[in-house]
């Protein structure tokens, strides 16, 4: 996948420039780490994150001040959202029907013993819905507000706080219910 | 069984986001629900491991300089048809990065306003000589009765150490570092992925109200309490580091 736009690039003042990379520029990690969270290969997301730093730049003039960081990273949240759709139908199609009730048994100590294994924080965080995922990835690592994410994600803060509760859920279901490879050894214990 | 709040309110209650009365409302509900107390218990657990794993990923070298070369008009050089490329252009190109490299070097010198806040920048400098690998810390401990004997001995003198994980800010460790030529002790907080340094030495100085400033997108804010002159450091937004600051200064 190329980066997009050749061609009919049109070219911000240098003042705008200028701006564009004082105040966008800087989140460029802020872009990478979404787009490597939404999608699955870091070769992908660097694709990914560079035409939407692009497009971003395209559409500068649009851009009336304001949170930059959450205005660059909506317009990555929509460019690997298209990105998805192309190539990975499938992980859009999620069900937001989680049963709320079943809340899983699990103590702190259980947790913290999953948790602590950073590999598999990783797959279990990957194995997430991409819709439970982004609200986790932004709340927790890129530390950003219920408001923020709203902007973000174009939600009502109510389905961010609910959305979050269920992304949390799933998160500690799966940490605890070990993967379906681990599961005789997961027999013995846990 | 469940307790509906675990769904809702609990998450605006652990990520901050509830107002003082809400908030208020729900540590009283957490008095009479164990199922609460249990849920929020494995979610900060959750949240600490996803914070301690350093699960961000910073953008690769090779991307940020891709998107600078788009930025400044380049294409990227796989697809550059070199053919036809004035040579002039090159050089015009060359100039304006040297040029913009000098500026960015020597600029900041002329300003007037910089010879004020030469110590702000020393700490600023010595922020992001800790975040290289390896820099952060010399005693990683999340424990204040760690990290509080690690200095003894390495100093002449005995920093404050408290850990506030209870307020958002847990301790992450601490070492020595050298600002203007003296060593000093330095503090490291976490604030969700966010690094906090809090640089501390001893001043004759009376307690003072903090002083606050930005250099280089980084801000900081200066205080005296109890002998000790603080420097707190970080890129979490001026409000939490000013949590920090309140709480180190109580």
């Amino acid at each position: 996948m190329k980066a997009g736009g050749e061609g009919e690039r049109d070219v911000l003042d240098p003042q705008e420039r200028v701006r564009f990379e004082q105040l966008v520029l800087p989140h460029l990690d802020a872009a990478f780490n979404l787009s490597r969270w939404l999608l699955h290969g870091r070769a992908d997301a660097e694709d990914v994150a560079q035409e939407a730093m692009m497009r971003a730049f395209r559409f500068f003039r649009g851009f009336h001040g304001g949170d930059a960081r959450a205005w660059l990273l909506q317009i990555v949240r929509n460019s690997c959202y298209t990105w998805l759709e192309k190539n990975r139908s499938v992980d859009l199609s999620t069900e937001f029907d989680e049963d709320v009730h079943a809340q899983p048994s699990m103590t702190p100590e259980t947790l913290a013993i999953a948790g602590d294994n950073r590999e598999r924080l990783t797959r279990a965080l990957e194995e997430l819905p991409v819709r439970f995922r982004e609200m986790l990835i932004l709340r927790e690592l890129e530390g950003c507000s219920y408001k923020e994410i709203a902007g973000i994600t174009s939600a009502p803060i109510g389905t961010v706080m609910s959305s979050l509760a269920r992304a949390r859920q799933r998160l500690q279901r799966i940490l605890t219910q070990p993967a379906k490879q681990q599961r005789q050894e997961a027999g013995r214990g846990l | 069984m469940a307790c509906e709040l675990t769904q809702t309110v609990l998450h605006g209650y652990m990520d901050g986001e509830l107002d003082a009365a809400r908030a208020a409302d729900f540590e009283r509900h957490l008095i009479s629900c164990a199922e609460c107390v249990s849920v929020l218990e494995s979610n900060e657990s959750v949240r600490s491991s996803i914070q301690r794993a350093g699960l961000y990923e910073r953008a690769p070298r090779a991307l940020r300089q891709k998107v600078q070369a788009q930025l400044s008009g380049t294409k990227q050089p796989a697809v550059m048809p070199i053919r036809n490329s004035a040579p002039w252009r090159w050089l015009a190109i060359a100039a304006t990065v040297l040029l913009a490299l000098f500026l960015g070097w020597r600029l900041p010198s002329f300003l007037p306003g910089r010879s004020e806040s030469t110590l702000a920048a020393a700490i600023v400098d010595a922020h992001l000589r800790s975040l290289q690998p390896g820099h952060l810390e010399d005693v990683v401990s999340t424990d204040q009765h760690t990290v509080k004997p690690w200095f003894d001995g390495k100093l002449d003198f005995a920093p404050p150490v408290q850990d506030f994980v209870n307020q958002g800010f847990p301790l992450q460790g601490g070492r020595l570092d050298v600002v203007r030529g003296r060593t000093v002790a330095v503090l490291v907080y976490a604030r969700r992925k966010h690094l906090i340094n809090v640089f501390v030495w001893p001043t004759t100085e009376a307690d003072s109200e903090p002083l606050s400033g930005s250099e280089l997108g980084y801000h900081w804010m200066e205080w005296s309490k109890g002998g000790m002159e603080m420097y707190a450091v970080s890129d979490v937004s001026r409000g939490d580091l000013g949590e920090l600051q309140r709480l180190l200064a109580q």
